[in-house]
């Protein structure tokens, strides 16, 4: 059920900001008296246990550290099962490897995904283009298990290492004509086959973006690990976007540059198809895809012969965190 | 095909039988050890409905090739094969859509019914199907005989249904148009093929 809320107040400044804040506070707090108390809203991250056949993603050296001290955030993180991690990392939809689930997994591990720079750009008061690990420096990781659900019909429960992005972008200073954030994945064909397709319905580089107020969200996460490791390459690594109420294309992998613009961005699935995916893609059991319906998916990884079909939730379950943030819009015309 | 010896026209045609036989059954055999093996990945049940798919619409096109190989490069013998491949195409299809409602539906009343109703593609090629079931079931010799003139017309149908699967095909497309694009443009051609030869046939008459 999708609960409106009436409020007042404008939707951007209802919970986000200091309700987080305190909650990270607090658990930096409890971080720093009692490891009893950790049970609290974030736990160490249990040792997983991964399969010897998958290949390791020990990742850079300089990320050691921060992933070793990642502590799992409870309070965010669904109890749901995750998929197995053999799963997760042959199931991807990257098309700039290829448009097979599995391709990313075979073509993407040569890529070079370290060092890596990002570029922050636009209505900010510190632009710049940084290097990946100084980027990161100041975030602690945390690990947030989340529902991921594809606009294919399909969904997984991933754990993902990362951090907030508003986080992030605070500590370049949006400037107040800072509306909408706009994400670019690389681009460079020769590392990735898929952009040298002639065939493509997509252009690249591959664009996403978010409203401000998605953005600085505390759901919508950057992530730089899986599983305890690194991202590996076929994941979106080093550094995606993982926006858990909307449709997967929203999140989008291996960022080059974050710009913040008054204008609503363009975006390249809405580019390609705009009476198909919209710009908001948040995940809506009652407003199918042109050609599918939304409401049921099915949950991988499933078995052949009984199909682990579950109803769709509004915002993916994420609605008492999100719905808020469109109560005055109309989700059938903002799809 | 010319064949002079005796025997080896005797036991020609029935190697070749069977060869043909056994050929389109491999993506099958492929298919199921890659299930078992658990090679089809996190979401075996959408990797077999594709993958059947894909070989429906490569055995509809060989079979559509029968013909214009035939008369083109004189391959006499071809003919008699065309009926095994045009069944191995309802076969296919079958096993495609069987896979589709029970890996991918769990044979779900609602879903069954909501596909149905709300997936246009999946009604094109649910009809595509329905058309090729009379064709099967008159492939028999004596079908066609009994038949005549009409079982010609009849399985012109295949016509119908290839256009029909082509958009089947043609309604997936995501973000590449390729595999459509080398499709259509193979169809094009065995459809072309037909429109140019009646158009010759047609003139020839004319004079």
């Amino acid at each position: 059920m999708l609960i409106k809320r009436r409020s007042p107040i404008k939707s951007s400044d209802i919970t986000s900001e200091s309700v987080y804040v305190n909650r990270r506070r607090f658990l930096q707090g409890l971080a720093g008296t009692t490891a009893l108390a950790l049970t609290e809203g974030a736990s160490a991250i249990p040792a997983y246990s991964l399969d010897k056949d998958q290949p390791k993603y020990p990742g850079p050296d300089w990320l050691q550290g921060a992933l070793r001290d990642s502590v799992r955030n409870e309070a965010f993180s669904t109890a749901e099962k995750p998929a197995p991690y053999g799963n997760i990392i042959t199931h991807n939809n990257f098309y700039e490897f290829g448009l097979g689930k599995q391709d990313p997994s075979q073509r993407a591990q040569a890529f070079k995904t370290d060092p890596w720079k990002v570029e922050i750009a636009g209505e900010v008061n510190k632009p710049g283009v940084y290097n990946l690990e100084d980027l990161l420096k100041p975030h602690a990781l945390e690990e947030r298990i989340y529902r991921l659900r594809c606009v294919e019909a399909w969904s997984m429960v991933i754990p993902w290492m990362g951090f907030p992005l508003g986080d992030l972008l605070k500590r370049f200073e949006p400037t107040s004509k800072a509306k909408y954030v706009e994400f670019t994945t690389l681009q460079d064909s020769d590392q990735m086959p898929g952009q040298r397709s002639f065939f493509s319905t997509l252009d690249w580089p591959y664009v996403e973006g978010l409203r401000m107020d998605e953005a600085m969200h505390p759901l919508t996460l950057l992530a730089v690990g899986l599983y305890g490791n690194a991202l590996p390459p076929q994941n979106g690594a080093p550094f995606r976007l993982v926006v858990p109420w909307k449709y997967g294309f929203k999140s989008i992998k291996s960022i080059v540059k974050i710009r913040l613009v008054e204008e609503m961005p363009g975006t390249s699935w809405n580019r390609t198809a705009s009476g198909e995916y919209g710009f908001y893609a948040n995940v809506n059991p009652r407003v199918d895809h042109p050609r599918w319906s939304q409401a049921t998916e099915r949950r991988l990884p499933s078995s052949l012969f009984s199909p682990n079909i579950i109803d769709t939730l509004p915002f993916n379950g994420y609605a008492d965190d999100v719905a808020s943030l469109y109560s005055d819009m109309d989700l059938q015309q903002w799809f | 095909m010319v064949l002079t010896d005796i025997r080896s026209r005797a036991l020609k045609p029935l190697a070749l039988w069977w060869l043909v036989f056994m050929l389109p059954l491999l993506p099958l055999a492929w298919l199921f050890e890659q299930a078992w093996t658990m090679n089809l990945g996190a979401d075996p049940a959408q990797a077999i409905v594709k993958f059947t798919g894909l070989w429906t619409l490569r055995l509809l096109w060989i079979t559509l090739a029968v013909t214009p190989l035939r008369r083109i490069f004189h391959w006499g013998w071809l003919q008699r094969y065309r009926r095994m491949l045009g069944l191995y195409v309802l076969f296919y299809a079958m096993v495609h859509l069987l896979a589709f409602a029970t890996f991918i539906l769990g044979w779900r009343p609602d879903l069954l019914w909501r596909e149905l109703s709300e997936r246009p593609y999946i009604v094109v090629g649910s009809l595509a199907l329905l058309l090729l079931i009379p064709l099967g079931i008159t492939s028999t010799r004596g079908m066609q005989r009994r038949l005549g003139a009409r079982w010609v017309k009849l399985h012109r149908l295949v016509y119908v249904i290839a256009l029909l699967a082509m958009v089947h095909f043609i309604w997936q497309i995501r973000s590449s148009f390729e595999d459509q694009l080398l499709y259509g443009v193979i169809l094009a051609a065995l459809l072309g093929y037909r429109i140019w030869m009646r158009r010759r046939s047609l003139k020839r008459k004319s004079r």
